[in-house]
């Protein structure tokens, strides 16, 4: 049998790239080995159960904050926006979702107007005092209340968002401030690997 | 007309010249030889056994309140629990066996909440890669200052 010169030349050009093919690095902090992402079902701001492991097949952003807060969460979510729409296409199999600290303040609704703020596919969550305080210890998350003299209450809380593949494992965690284009390239990563 | 120099004045002046080029000749090193660690990770471990001894009442510190690194030398903190429990870390809660690996793209300072600490906070401080000359040589300096102080 004859095999063309052209088909052995392609394999032989193709098989480098197969032997060094390895996905990128994140650029995001990685867990290794990555556990199951801690599954949990609270009010999400679509009015409906929201039930963390409904969204496997999807990479989800995970992020913990408040509606009122100054700084830390608007920046966030601005972020994770802009990298939804860098992402084009592939946006449709990722997901925001923001878990409040602040029950008391941050209702179904309110985290509704303020989630479609950013953007119209981002969900917020809430629950009992209690069903949260167990979601951040699944997590690793720190929230306090802190009354400032005068003011409303504020929130001390962890500012990374947690990045989650589609099989549900707990990947990496994005530290604030991190540039958007890093986020993009982590998420493309967790869809692709 | 000058003495000729006796034998231990001119062993002296020997010795002065031979310490005096070599100590440029490290200082030339120090300013222009590239900056390298052996890994670009910087490693910080729990080790086993570390939940029984806080039960204890033994106080264990692991992770300093500060940790520099440097860009493009050694830019990626590594957390890991070899201990039988999970563990907060720093800002991370880590299950037993596993490692957190952050890098660094960028020269910054930056703060994480952190409940091992005092203050709440820990930093890691990531100065940028040295540049041939003065700089370089106040970096390793510094760096090891820092390694002598342990």
């Amino acid at each position: 049998m004859r095999v063309p010169v052209q088909l052995l030349v392609a394999l032989m050009l193709s098989l480098p790239l197969h032997a060094g093919a390895q996905a990128p690095a994140l650029r995001s902090g990685e867990f290794t080995p990555p556990r199951m992402a801690p599954d949990f079902t609270l009010s999400g701001s679509d009015g409906q159960a929201l039930r963390l492991s409904a969204f496997r097949g999807k990479v989800v952003a995970l992020g913990f904050g408040f509606t009122s807060c100054p700084e830390i969460c608007p920046t966030t979510l601005f972020e994770l926006a802009s990298a939804r729409k860098k992402l084009g296409d592939d946006a449709r199999d990722f997901q925001v979702v923001y878990v409040t600290v602040d029950p008391e303040t941050d209702t179904v609704e309110r985290l509704r107007a303020y989630m479609s703020g950013f953007d119209a596919a981002f969900l917020g969550a809430t629950g009992s005092p209690d069903k949260l305080a167990a979601v951040r210890k699944a997590y690793g998350v720190a929230a306090g209340k802190v009354q400032g003299a005068g003011r409303a209450p504020t929130f001390n809380h962890s500012t990374f968002v947690y990045l989650i593949d589609r099989q549900g494992r707990l990947r990496a965690m994005s530290p604030y401030g991190r540039k958007v284009d890093d986020l993009v390239q982590d998420i493309r990563v967790l869809l692709r690997g | 007309m000058a003495l000729p120099a006796s034998p231990s004045i001119r062993r002296r002046r020997a010795f002065l010249s031979l310490a005096l080029t070599a100590a440029l000749a490290l200082a030339a090193w120090a300013m222009l030889a590239p900056v390298q660690a052996g890994s670009r990770e910087r490693l910080f471990e729990i080790p086993a056994g570390t939940w029984k001894s806080r039960m204890s009442g033994k106080p264990v510190d692991i992770l300093p309140s500060e940790i520099r690194l440097t860009l493009g030398v050694q830019d990626i903190l590594v957390l890991r629990n070899a201990d039988d429990v999970p563990q907060i870390f720093g800002p991370v809660l880590i299950m037993p066996g596993q490692s957190f690996r952050l890098p660094f793209h960028q020269a910054s300072d930056y703060q994480f909440e952190c409940t091992a600490h005092a203050s709440g906070q820990m930093t890691v401080v990531v100065d940028p890669l040295p540049t041939a000359g003065w700089r370089r040589l106040a970096w390793r300096a510094a760096t090891l200052a820092r390694q002598l102080r342990g």
